[in-house]
């Protein structure tokens, strides 16, 4: 089971190519009955694009690893959360590009976000909306470069 | 306790029109960073109104003939103007972006605390679909929020439209409050709903109405305009795909 469990961990975010939907803690569960696989999965945003490719690439990786018979069954309860995301995909999201979120369960405004270019903390949100639904649009005071975060949900 | 039908369609009815509209604006709004914004938040509403269309499917299913509930394509796509269950709020036109951001207003100072009521509530699907959406909905207040104060407190320009939109959408939203789902009666959320927005108007300078609600017999031609257009392609072509 670890290792069909470790083939499904691989499968990378389509819109967050850096990290692996396990590391974004998407990835709820993964069961073996009788040679057929389910696995369940939760959604980020309720209207994330992302979500059928990452049915599809899951169960193409499977089906490549030699399990041609698997389900993805999608679970919204109890609902993702930023928090969920693992020290190691924080680290990944942070050397892409894109900083990682604060808490969610704290006023995540009053924390500091990171410039991902030159780490200066003199950052400023343009808009809370970026060029994906989990991400928001900053600008960093000392190097003026525009640069994504990922808000805290 | 049952859900009904036509309770959840609603829910799902409200998002999705709502989500059609916002759409509409894409490469429209003031600025770049609003055209990113307005895609994502109907977005959102687009993800809610799946997740609550479905629902509607499966209780129109439950204890029925095999296969007599439908499907979110079938529940969006073709339902005729007639069968759909939204309040009036979210189909009105929007000529400017005023109305955008006044109709986001009403509508996510609705949608908070209604999704927040669902997630403690006794139907444990609306409770799964409210626990989601309820944060999604904060972003969604928040930013329509921030907009109004930006408009009705900037410029003379800015306040007058901002004014006229808030005052021609106005008496649609009575029409929020109108029924309940689960048990929940939407009424129970107006004193919420008018501390938000009242909070808000007297932020922006704006002045609360004082105007009745809309008469019910008004013509739905906007939804079914709308409609038409959402629904072309999937009528034209059943089952496409990309």
């Amino acid at each position: 089971m670890t290792a069909v469990r470790d083939v499904v961990a691989a499968v990378v975010d389509p819109e967050l190519r850096v990290v692996t939907i396990d590391e974004l803690g998407i990835l709820r569960d993964v069961a073996e009955e009788s040679g057929r696989i389910t696995v369940t999965i939760t959604p980020t945003y309720t209207g994330c694009p992302a979500m059928d490719v990452i049915r599809s690439d899951i169960r193409r990786a499977l089906a490549a690893a030699g399990h041609p018979e698997s389900e993805v069954v999608t679970v919204l309860s109890p609902a993702w959360t930023t928090d969920w995301i693992s020290p190691a995909g924080r680290d990944k999201l942070a050397r892409a590009g894109v900083a990682p979120p604060g808490p969610a369960h704290v006023v995540p405004l009053t924390l500091a976000v990171r410039c991902t270019h030159c780490g200066s903390p003199d950052t400023s949100q343009i808009s809370r909306f970026g060029s994906t639904a989990c991400k928001a649009l900053w600008r960093c005071g000392a190097c003026s470069e525009p640069f994504d975060a990922m808000k805290a949900l | 306790m049952t859900t009904r039908v036509d309770d959840v369609l609603r829910l799902g009815d409200d998002a999705l029109i709502a989500a059609q509209r916002l759409g509409s604006w894409y490469a429209s709004s003031p600025e770049m960073e609003e055209d990113v914004a307005l895609a994502n938040i109907g977005l959102d509403q687009l993800g809610a109104a799946r997740l609550l269309l479905t629902y509607a499917g499966t209780l129109e299913g439950a204890g029925a003939p095999e296969g007599a509930g439908r499907d979110e394509d079938a529940l969006a796509y073709l339902r005729s103007p007639e069968e759909f269950r939204n309040c009036r709020l979210v189909e009105r036109p929007e000529p400017d972006f005023g109305h955008v951001i006044a109709k986001l207003l009403f509508l996510s100072a609705f949608q908070l605390p209604l999704y927040i009521a669902l997630r403690s509530g006794a139907d444990e699907q609306l409770a799964a679909i409210g626990a989601k959406a309820c944060k999604e909905s904060a972003y969604h207040l928040d930013h329509s929020s921030l907009w109004t104060v930006r408009l009705g407190d900037g410029t003379a320009v800015s306040h007058d439209r901002m004014q006229a939109a808030v005052d021609t959408l106005w008496p649609y939203v009575d029409e929020l409050f109108a029924g309940g789902v689960a048990g929940l009666s939407f009424e129970s959320l107006r004193p919420t709903w008018e501390s938000t927005v009242d909070g808000v108007l007297a932020s922006a300078t704006l002045r609360r109405p004082a105007v009745g609600a809309a008469s019910p017999d008004e013509s739905r031609d906007e939804l079914v305009a709308l409609l038409a257009e959402m629904q072309e392609l999937h009528r034209a072509h059943p089952g496409a795909r990309w």
